[in-house]
């Protein structure tokens, strides 16, 4: 397999040994190939062969700038690691690993069985969750409202002058502008300070619930589709048997504020890794 | 065709994993983009060394805005960030200085400022994370920079 010079092996994931007959509920892979499991060392990687016109290095470089190849791929790359992560433990690998042959695998499955067994030993019996919480959408708009009046909440340090202290000239329309703006800011601020106690808040409680968490970056409006900003990106590793209890966790969570979103359960995603994943890195 | 894609958060398929909230191709972008094991194959890509992939999507992924309000750093470092969006902290403080002195009774020539202040400070709101770009780089520009 995949000994033509012109086609290589794309590997999704890695599990431990295959149970027999696994492969069949498997979905097709990357440009809707065949997805086959191979074994070796006590571990299972799952691959397909792909063209190397497509999965070539150069021909990479163009093909990853293509966004509609790229949803294409990554969602097929999802689903074969999904559809493993179901039946067994699994280590998904990143997107656009290729090798030259099953072999080279083969060879893979070999060195690393070590960090494979850890890895995979670390997120067996677990899946991941993802909570994206969003800064409610009158908070952005809502600091217009609390620029305009403003209401004796807190320290309002202009207001009220000129009782105790005569003397001073009347407020000029550029100093009220200021202070106006002044205003806003921290009504800004304040509704940013809140939000941000409240994506802290919760993830404290799901971190205490999970066995492992991790704060990604948020997503911009753009890749989430959502007009609001996303103040929450947090990824959760959960014992199985513990999912529906993290799922209530989050239901309670939700109130006033901005929305909670709850996505999963995933392959470990976020938390697979391979100990010395640095000495791995490309070019190293 | 390419500028229409920006909306990568739009579609919502169905989830094929039990169908419990919609997978939007978002989120498994920044899974199979940005995590997983990373082991070298044979065939040599790294991702970062592509760079229309790295603007169009780094940039879609990373919300500035958010970031910085959260106190997260990790695009002070970021290359293709730094310099974005310093600026509502910058104005803030700037702000509170000018009124500081304006209490301390110094209110000459403020009008003329605050005017040109007031159009640039007054983009609010959705359109705002845009608008505070290109401040940026006038307000770069005002500085000799």
């Amino acid at each position: 397999m995949a000994a033509d010079p012109g086609s290589g092996t794309y590997l999704y994931a890695v599990a431990a040994e295959a149970d027999p007959g696994r492969e069949a509920a498997l979905p097709q892979g990357v440009v809707g190939g065949e997805v086959r499991a191979i074994g070796r060392a006590g571990l299972v990687a799952y691959v397909s062969t792909v063209p190397l016109d497509q999965f070539g290095e150069e021909p990479l470089r163009r093909s990853m700038e293509d966004l509609d190849w790229l949803e294409e791929t990554a969602r097929a790359h999802h689903g074969v690691v999904e559809a493993v992560a179901r039946e067994a433990a699994v280590v998904p690998v990143r997107l656009v690993t290729v090798y030259s042959g099953d072999a080279q695998v083969w060879a893979l499955l070999e060195e690393r069985h070590d960090d494979f067994a850890r890895a995979l030993a670390r997120v067996a019996g677990r899946q991941e969750w993802g909570v994206k919480v969003y800064a409610a959408p009158g908070e952005e708009a809502g600091e217009r409202a609390a620029g305009e009046e403003p209401s004796g909440e807190g320290e309002g340090e202009g207001e009220g002058r000129g009782e105790g202290e005569g003397g001073k000239t009347p407020e000029r329309p550029g100093t009220a502008y200021l202070k106006r703006r002044q205003q806003q800011i921290r009504g800004r601020e304040e509704a940013w300070r809140r939000a941000g106690a409240r994506a802290e808040d919760i993830h404290g409680a799901l971190s205490s619930i999970a066995v492992a968490s991790r704060r990604h970056r948020a997503q911009d409006p753009q890749l989430s589709g959502r007009p609001e900003s996303m103040v929450l990106n947090g990824a959760y590793l959960v014992d199985r048997e513990r999912g529906e209890e993290f799922a209530r966790a989050v239901e309670r969570l939700r109130g006033p504020g901005g929305d909670v979103q709850l996505t999963g359960p995933w392959a470990p995603y976020s938390f697979a890794v391979l100990d010395d994943d640095g000495g791995l890195r490309e070019g190293v | 065709m390419e500028p229409a894609r920006t909306g990568i958060g739009r579609q919502a398929y169905p989830s094929s994993s039990g169908g419990r909230e919609p997978t939007n191709l978002g989120d498994i972008l920044e899974r199979v983009l940005d995590r997983g094991v990373i082991i070298a194959g044979d065939i040599r890509v790294n991702l970062l060394d592509i760079e229309l992939l790295t603007i169009k999507l780094r940039l879609i992924i990373a919300s500035v805005d958010t970031a910085r309000e959260m106190g997260i750093d990790w695009w002070e470092h970021d290359p293709w960030l730094t310099g974005k969006d310093r600026h509502l902290l910058e104005e803030n403080r700037r702000l509170r200085d000018r009124v500081a002195e304006l209490e301390e009774g110094y209110p000459r020539e403020v009008e003329g400022r605050s005017r040109r202040r007031a159009v640039e400070g007054e983009v609010e709101g959705r359109s705002r994370r845009r608008a505070v770009r290109g401040e940026v780089e006038r307000e770069e520009d005002d500085r000799g920079r």
